[in-house]
């Protein structure tokens, strides 16, 4: 166990550093004069030159010099430095300011997730090939092959502007009734699989030894499903669930974009809309490293649960 | 994530699910005069399926929309004449006009050959690296292996679309084909890993037949024995999840043209459509939901049908 969540840590790094440096490279390197380009079309005068040559380690040339920009960076980034945006505002306050609303949309989508999809999965697994397994399999793969760019604007138009039922975009401070629909969009997805994957799992387990065990002791079925078949099934779709949150705070670029919410994901969408390199480097590089912790988090726990799987 | 990142953690979850051990449906072998293939056992089985036929005539139409966009509109999508914005529908218009008063039906049907064309290609492309990569892992193993299935975790790990939004704000060049090269090349550097494990695991089952062994004592090399005696079986799970994986291309691209960083304005692509459509949608609904139509029918068929292709070709789920 030890072994293997050191084995995971190292690859964790590694990959850390991996798309960090590809982040960099792309981003920083090689883009003509630096300095010309932060000025923008107003002259540079030779004091503000030496300057920011010094500040930014500028006058290290080549491969060396690439890398000890590169270690500046990510050092600042360990550091909480996320430098400013093109605006002049610090990344990290307005990553602060957008961190709680990225927050509370994805527990509500969790939370649609979990209480439809976990439910209607285990359902479905437990009546195999009847009706309602085939036709939520059908509406999974419908909503499992319908883009969020077409889900999210449509959901908007008729159920907010159309039909009124909620409001169609979030304000500066949403509710969370502004919240409800995007988290529904947003957990539509991740309801889907999680779905799929509970009724597989439900319906392996039913065929165990130990519910033949559990049936010929004359336990009744309600028992069996709910305290043998659950507890083992769940297993997959806790770390599914795990994998899902980490993407959900990190993701939801696109909902966060259509429905106006002052998140994560609407700070990179407009980033990206008005061409604000600092702003989409400082953001991804943060995502990048909430995603791969998540993603290590989410594999020690499946260790930790299900004792059969052996990590070598 | 976004959806397309979805659709191969499904895909990925499945591979790695594996049998579902759903009791085997009883052989019918009774009626049979002569042994049938797997292929043939799984084309029976295609052959009943709606679905299936369903999604394989929407990929066929989309196709012919992409190769000969003027069988299904007779109207020029670049058209525009502000004078008719929003307009009714009229003459070939079934859709009306949209807020720069170009056909919006039009316009639908020339999206489909930038779709299906980063689609196919983002797939083939995919597909070789798949290959080549699970190939090697799978046929040399040992440290070969450890070093490419390191690589293929570590590929996996990055986020799709946050490395797609980083590499493509990189390419300032506006022109199409420079766009769409960039699109393709950026799925396909991505995109590979969930393939090449695919293709890794049928390596290492199919290397260990006797057959194999056969041609070995034969004095086969390796090359001949990966290409005549492992190729082959490797090839037809590659191309089931090659055809989910096109379907999710398509939306990735919309996707990213959605976000402006994928495809750019004279070329016309959904993901541009159902954006502008988005932001007029209180004037006009159509030029929102009518390429949002096209997109979703077209995504959807292309994992519909390799949804029922993998079914037919795994006789543990039947």
């Amino acid at each position: 166990m030890f072994r293997f969540v050191l084995r995971r840590l190292l690859q964790m790094v590694l990959a850390f550093f991996g798309t960090t440096l590809i982040v960099y490279a792309l981003m920083f390197a090689g883009q003509g004069d630096p300095i010309q380009a932060l000025a923008g079309e107003r002259p540079v005068t030779a004091a503000q030159r030496a300057y920011l040559t010094e500040k930014f380690h500028l006058d290290q040339t080549g491969v060396g010099g690439f890398f000890y920009r590169y270690f500046d960076y990510i050092s600042n980034l360990l550091q909480g430095d996320l430098g400013q945006s093109l605006t002049g505002r610090s990344i990290v306050d307005i990553l602060t300011a957008a961190w709680p609303v990225t927050v509370k949309l994805a527990l509500i989508a969790m939370a649609v997730t979990i209480l439809f999809g976990v439910t209607a999965g285990v359902l479905a697994g437990i009546r195999r090939a009847s009706i309602f397994d085939n036709s939520t399999l059908l509406l999974t793969l419908l909503v499992l092959g319908i883009p969020t760019i077409v889900l999210a604007p449509l959901a908007q138009y008729f159920l907010g502007v159309r039909w009124q039922l909620f409001p169609p975009t979030a304000g500066a401070d949403p509710d969370f009734y502004a919240l409800l629909l995007p988290g529904i969009v947003l957990g539509s997805l991740s309801l889907a699989t999680a779905l799929r994957l509970t009724r597989t799992s439900v319906a392996e387990n039913l065929r165990a030894d130990y519910v033949r065990t559990a049936r010929s002791k004359g336990l009744v079925k309600r028992r069996i499903v709910s305290v043998h078949v659950l507890r083992n099934s769940l297993i997959p779709v806790v770390t599914f669930l795990g994998v899902e949150l980490g993407n959900l705070m990190s993701g939801a670029i696109i909902t966060e974009g259509v429905f106006n919410i002052p998140g994560v994901g609407f700070n990179l969408f407009r980033g990206i809309r008005t061409e604000d390199g600092p702003l989409v480097v400082g953001i991804v590089s943060v995502l990048v490293v909430v995603y791969l912790i998540s993603n290590l988090v989410v594999d020690v726990l499946y260790a930790v649960l299900d004792p059969r799987i052996r990590y070598e | 994530m976004s959806d397309f990142e979805t659709v191969a953690a499904t895909e990925n979850q499945a591979a790695r699910r594996g049998p579902s051990g759903e009791p085997g449906a009883p052989n019918q072998v009774g009626a049979a005069q002569k042994p049938r293939s797997l292929a043939g056992d799984a084309w029976r089985d295609l052959r009943r399926k709606p679905i299936f036929w369903i999604s394989l005539t929407l990929v066929v139409l989309v196709a012919a929309m992409a190769a000969f966009p003027g069988l299904f509109t007779a109207n020029d999508p670049r058209d525009c004449v502000l004078a008719r914005q929003h307009a009714g529908p009229s003459g070939g218009a079934i859709f009306g006009y949209d807020f720069q008063g170009c056909d919006t039906y039009s316009r639908a049907v020339y999206g489909a050959r930038a779709s299906l064309l980063v689609g196919a290609l983002s797939a083939l492309f995919t597909g070789l690296i798949a290959l080549l990569v699970g190939m090697t892992a799978g046929y040399f193993g040992r440290w070969v292996d450890a070093v490419l299935s390191r690589v293929i975790d570590i590929v996996l790990g990055i986020p799709l679309l946050l490395a797609a939004i980083v590499l493509l704000k990189r390419v300032n060049s506006d022109s199409s084909t420079v766009r769409i090269a960039a699109v393709i090349f950026v799925l396909a550097v991505l995109g590979w890993t969930t393939a090449a494990r695919v293709v890794r695991s049928s390596v290492i089952t199919a290397k260990e037949q006797d057959y194999v062994a056969a041609a070995r004592m034969l004095g086969a090399g390796d090359s001949r024995i990966m290409l005549r005696h492992i190729l082959p079986n490797a090839l037809a799970p590659a191309i089931v999840v090659l055809t989910i994986a096109l379907g999710s291309f398509i939306a990735a691209e919309a996707t990213l043209s959605f976000l402006g960083i994928g495809l750019k304005a004279p070329t016309i692509s959904w993901g541009i459509d159902i954006d502008a459509g988005r932001v007029h949608m209180r004037e006009s609904a159509t030029p929102l939901v009518v390429p949002s139509a096209f997109l979703a029918l077209t995504v959807l068929a292309f994992i519909m049908l390799g949804d029922a292709i993998r079914d037919a070709f795994d006789p543990k789920l039947r």
